[in-house]
Parts: C-alpha cells; sequence; structure tokens
C-alpha cells in the first residue's frame, strides 16, 4: 500500500508483529515513513497505533518482523540507542527537575559537556517559546506548557524522527488547534519526520502529510488525508474518517450496484458481480431536491425529511428513505432551496461522488 | 471547614470535645509524669523530692546503661542500612516486574507485620537455635541485627512502595528514550523521586530497631543488652527515677526521628508533586 522508495525511508516496518501473551496487538504490518513527513497512525483504542509506535521507539521490541530506522535493523535495540525521541502522551516530565533540566537531560545522558548542553536546552526551549520559565518545575507550567517542554526535551537531541503519542489529546479545543499548526510549521521548519499517534481523525487530516489507518492490530489503509477521504479501501476507514452514509448492496456489474431495497444505483467498482458492498456517499456530497426535477447525471433516491439541524454555516437533514436513514449536509448559503421536517425530496449525488466499499 | 453542613453543633460538639480531651489526656499524661519525675529528687517514682539531674548524671555515669546503649545505636545503624537496600528492592520488584509466585512473594514480605512480636520472637529463637549450632554464631549483637532487619524490611518496602505506585512508570520510559541507560533511568529518575519514601523506612526502621524488646529480649545472648531491654531489667531490680531518665532521652530520640521523616516527606514530596 505504501508507495515510498526505500532510499528515503525514515523508518521502515516489514511483517512486524506484536504479541502479548495470546493477545496480538499489531498483526503483520509492513509501513514505510519517509524521511521529511509528517505521518500520522491513526485508529480507535485498541488498534495497535500505540504499540507500533512504542517499538519505533524501542519502549517494545516486535515479536516478529524487522523494523529499520534509516536502514539500519533496530528490532531489539533498547531506546537509549535509536536515534529516535519521544513526546509521551501525558508528557512524562521529570516532575523533580526544573524546565531547563528536564530540556537538557539527553544531553546529559549522551555526555555532551554541560555548558554546550545548557546552550542548546536554552535554544530548544526558545524554539517552543517559553524562554523565561527555565527555573519552573513541571507543575507550575499549564498542561499547553508542559507540552511544550516535553517537544524541547525530544527536539534538542535532534532526532531524525520524531514520536508523538497523542500529543494532543489533553488539551482543550482551542489550545490544540493553535499547537496543530504549530506542530506542522515546527515540523517542515525542521525537515524531520513526525510519526504521531491519534484517535482524531480530525487532527489526523489537518496535519499530515500521510495517514495510516489501523484496526485490530492491521494496517487498514495508507495514503495522503485526500486518498484516504475520497477512495477509502474499507467499509471501516470510509466510516472512522468523516461522517459517511453507507448503502448496503451488491455489486450488478462493474458500473452498477444494487442496493438493498432494490434501486439500481451507477457506480464504479472492480468487484464481481453478487460481491456484498456499501456505497460510501459523504453527507456533502449528496444534494436535496424537491422530487420529480429531472437528474441528468448520477443517481438519486427518494425520501422525506425527517430532521433538520441548523449548524449555522451548514444545514444537515436527516432524510428517511424507509429503509434507512441518511444525512445530507448544506451549505447555508442565501437563495439556496431550504427544506423542512415532513418535505418530500429527492437525495441527488453524481457518479463519481460515491465509493463502493467493502467489509 | 467550619460551617458546613457535616459540622456537629451544640451538645454533641461539646460531647465529642471532651472525649477528644479525655483521650489527648491518656495518652500524654503519663508521658508528662514521666519526663516530671525524671527530675524528682527521690529514689520512689511518684514521691517529688525537689529538683535534681542525679538521675540523668546517673544515666551518663553507668556503664550499664552506656554499654546497652551503644549497642543500640550500633545495631539501630546496621539493621536500618541492610533493612533499608532490601526493602527498596523488595519494593521495586514487587512493584514494577510481575514474575511467577508474586503474590505469594508479597504475602510472605509483609508478614513479620501481622504475627505477634512473641511468635515470631519465638520462631526466631528456634530459628538462631538451630543455625548457632551449625555456623557457630554466637548469639547478641548478630542474631539481634538479623531479627531486626527481618522485620524493618516490611516496614521499608510498603513505605517504598507506596512511593514507587504513586510515581508514573512513563518516567522511567522517558529517561530510556533520553538516552538513559537503566541504571542511569534509576539514578537521576526514578532514586530521586523514591528517596522520601525511602528515607522515612528507613526513620521507621531505625525507631522500630531502637525501641523493640519482645523479639531482642528472645534472641539476645547472656550480658548482652539493648537499651530498652536493659530499661526492662531495671525495673525488676527496684523503679527509681533513673528508669524514668533512660525512658526520656529514648523517647526524645524516637519523636526526634519521627519528625525528622515527616519533615523530610513532606518537604519532598511538596517539590515533586505533579
Amino acid at each position: 500500500m505504501s508507495d515510498v522508495t526505500t532510499g528515503s525511508a525514515a523508518v521502515e516496518l516489514r511483517n512486524v508483529t506484536k504479541r502479548f501473551d495470546e493477545v496480538v496487538a499489531v498483526d503483520a504490518i509492513d509501513l514505510t515513513i519517509a524521511d521529511g513527513e509528517f505521518f500520522a497512525l491513526l485508529g480507535p483504542s485498541g488498534c495497535g497505533k500505540t504499540t507500533t509506535l512504542r517499538m519505533i521507539a524501542g519502549l517494545e521490541f516486535p515479536t516478529e518482523g524487522s523494523l529499520k530506522i534509516f536502514g539500519d535493523e533496530v528490532g531489539t535495540l533498547p531506546p537509549n540507542k535509536r536515534p529516535v525521541n519521544t513526546v509521551f502522551q501525558n508528557y512524562a516530565l521529570f516532575p523533580h527537575m526544573n524546565v531547563l533540566d528536564n530540556v537538557a537531560f539527553g544531553l546529559k545522558m549522551q555526555g555532551v559537556d554541560k555548558h554546550e548542553a545548557r546552550s542548546r536546552a536554552q535554544e530548544s526551549i526558545g524554539l517552543v517559546q517559553l524562554g523565561g520559565m527555565e527555573k519552573r518545575r513541571p507543575s507550575q507550567l499549564s498542561g499547553g506548557q508542559q507540552q511544550r517542554v516535553a517537544l524541547a526535551r525530544a527536539l534538542v537531541n535532534e532526532p531524525k524522527v520524531l514520536l508523538l503519542d497523542e500529543p494532543l489529546g489533553a488539551l482543550d479545543l482551542k489550545l490544540r488547534q493553535e499547537m496543530q499548526s504549530e506542530l506542522k510549521s515546527l515540523q517542515q521548519e525542521l525537515g524531520v519526520s513526525f510519526v504521531f499517534v491519534t484517535h482524531d481523525q480530525e487532527e489526523a487530516l489537518t496535519m499530515s502529510d500521510r495517514i495510516a489507518v489501523m484496526d485490530k492490530g492491521e494496517l487498514l489503509q495508507v495514503g495522503s488525508p485526500e486518498q484516504i477521504y475520497e477512495h477509502p479501501a474499507n467499509r471501516f476507514v470510509a466510516d472512522f474518517i468523516g461522517q459517511t452514509n453507507l448503502l448496503e448492496g451488491t455489486v450488478a456489474d462493474h458500473e452498477t450496484v444494487v442496493l438493498s431495497n432494490g434501486t439500481r444505483i451507477a457506480a464504479h467498482s472492480d468487484l464481481a458481480a453478487g460481491s456484498a458492498v456499501a456505497l460510501s456517499l459523504r453527507p456533502e456530497r449528496a444534494s436535496l431536491h424537491s422530487r420529480g426535477q429531472d437528474v441528468t447525471d448520477g443517481a438519486n433516491v427518494d425520501g422525506v425529511v425527517a430532521r433538520v439541524t441548523y449548524l449555522g454555516n451548514a444545514l444537515v437533514y436527516i432524510v428517511n428513505l424507509d429503509w434507512m436513514e441518511i444525512e445530507v449536509r448544506d451549505e447555508n448559503n442565501p437563495g439556496a432551496d431550504r427544506f423542512h421536517e415532513g418535505d418530500e425530496v429527492s437525495v441527488l449525488w453524481s457518479t463519481e461522488s460515491v465509493s463502493v466499499v467493502t467489509n | 471547614m467550619s460551617g458546613t453542613v457535616a459540622e456537629p453543633k451544640g451538645a454533641t460538639k461539646r460531647t465529642l470535645q471532651g472525649l477528644s480531651g479525655l483521650v489527648y489526656f491518656f495518652f500524654y499524661a503519663p508521658i508528662i509524669l514521666l519526663v516530671i519525675f525524671s527530675f524528682s529528687d527521690n529514689r520512689n517514682v511518684g514521691v517529688w523530692g525537689g529538683f535534681t539531674l542525679d538521675w540523668y548524671r546517673e544515666f551518663g555515669e553507668s556503664s550499664g546503661t552506656q554499654d546497652a546503649l551503644w549497642n543500640s545505636v550500633q545495631i539501630g545503624l546496621v539493621s536500618t542500612a541492610v533493612s533499608v537496600v532490601l526493602g527498596t528492592l523488595a519494593a521495586l520488584a514487587l512493584e514494577r516486574f510481575t514474575f511467577r509466585g508474586k503474590q505469594v512473594f508479597d504475602a510472605l514480605l509483609y508478614l513479620p507485620i501481622i504475627i505477634p512480636d512473641v511468635t515470631m520472637a519465638v520462631m526466631l529463637l528456634l530459628f538462631f537455635a538451630q543455625i548457632a549450632e551449625w555456623f557457630g554464631i554466637t548469639k547478641g549483637f548478630a542474631t539481634i541485627t538479623l531479627s531486626h532487619i527481618a522485620f524493618s524490611i516490611s516496614f521499608v518496602s510498603i513505605v517504598v512502595r507506596a512511593r514507587l505506585a504513586g510515581m508514573d512508570d512513563k518516567l522511567e520510559e522517558a529517561a530510556m528514550d533520553l538516552y538513559a541507560t537503566r541504571w542511569m533511568a534509576f539514578r537521576h529518575v526514578t532514586l530521586p523521586l523514591i528517596m522520601p519514601g525511602i528515607l522515612g523506612g528507613a526513620l521507621l526502621a531505625m525507631t522500630l530497631s531502637l525501641d523493640d524488646v519482645v523479639i531482642t529480649q528472645f534472641v539476645t545472648g547472656p550480658g548482652w543488652n539493648t537499651l530498652p531491654v536493659f530499661v526492662f531489667g531495671l525495673i525488676r531490680r527496684g523503679v527509681t527515677p533513673l528508669i524514668n531518665a533512660v525512658s526520656v532521652v529514648m523517647l526524645v530520640a524516637s519523636m526526634g526521628l519521627v519528625a525528622l521523616s515527616l519533615i523530610t516527606d513532606r518537604a519532598r514530596s511538596s517539590d515533586s508533586a505533579t
């Protein structure tokens, strides 16, 4: 699935499996992360994303398979011998040290000269805009500031790959959005790979160059945010990334899917006739019209508006199709048709707006 | 908390205050009397004969008390040092790792706290009777020290474990991610963070060792005394205010150690609060 050439690979996993006793946390995954890439490991909790990150960090060792960092096999190398650093989920700052000592810790452990360690730590603290906070203890800092210290503490060592475990999970929404763009610009400035774990699909879409979607220890899809959103590899990915309507059906031929109520819908797929599939239709890709209008291109199904939710910038309609409900999202443009509860409507979409996904 | 709904009022409040007063009276009146009569110039305890420091002087001059005190201090220091190391290691093993037989080990470690002193004393006596025969250990310093180590380990490991349990185990991982070896991670992160627990455990072990009578009396050899055992012997030969003086010295020493442990623990934990 991944299509990066080996030459520029920062991290390369080949057939990596991790078992904890009988439980398979990560199941034979292949993954290549390019140098300088902002890469997200995305999935629900327990999908194996954190275990994958911990294996790259050296905090867990793979049960099977090969794990390379810049071409060197590191499978069972301890974390202190790897050119990567981690920003931990709850930061794991050393509570008995001040900010400066926290940041300088890695350099001190590597035996860097005391004065140099100090000045490099200062520089790193400046990079995350915490100048003047050097003497504070972690307990005297806000969540956002602690996050920055954790970042500085990792970056000061000039890692070849920076690993981030749910780095923004503990921050409130506004701060999180601020840090998202800050992390992104920091990564572009430094040019090293950032690999971050998140369960927040929106965060993954916003920040990453590429995303790996995981579930139950398996890698389901790797691709750019656009690829993953527009062409989900399967039902889980379609459902997990963004909002979608899944219309159950069966493949009739390469251009047609028969929905469960018998409606024939134009939809392209390479699957054999008779395959059970679902049509993934994004709410914003569908539109509502009064019944009886001609459909020139695409497909339509009839239904009745069941609920309308006003979001300010958009309107969300829940349309009852008798055999299921689907969600349609309209931009709130002046002059656009508005529909109300009980209106008989037609839901329209163009053929290229849907993707056919399997289970 | 004043003025909350749960606060008792009126007669209830006065009754509770009275009861609290009584509790404190029973706790501290004997101690106050003990201290007062250690300065009494009369051989009969409980009869005030004017102020004197003679009993303290006698305590200072009597070779029996001197030897016993010196023995107590030596045994206390050695048993504390050994039990702190072993107790801390046991705490680390139990808190950080899973291994076969962990629960059994856990339960066995705390047994000395639960079983009565006399039972433990008899067990140790029988044990040393056997060991002495095989290895030729004479009863005295060695047997007492070993016994004190045996019961102190449990207390040390409880205190250190409480501290370890409150520590984020991601910290060690973070240290190793930042190029520390396992040993350096322990030395620079874990050890400083559990130090208040270790110090607290050490002071507790020291206090227990200095105070123990029952077990020491069973495992000691002829002519070998620690200070509390010596005091116990004095009582049988007739009670004079010398006992009061010795008791006051021990009391002050014990309270000093406990106070020190509380102060260091508080100072440290306010330092490392997250």
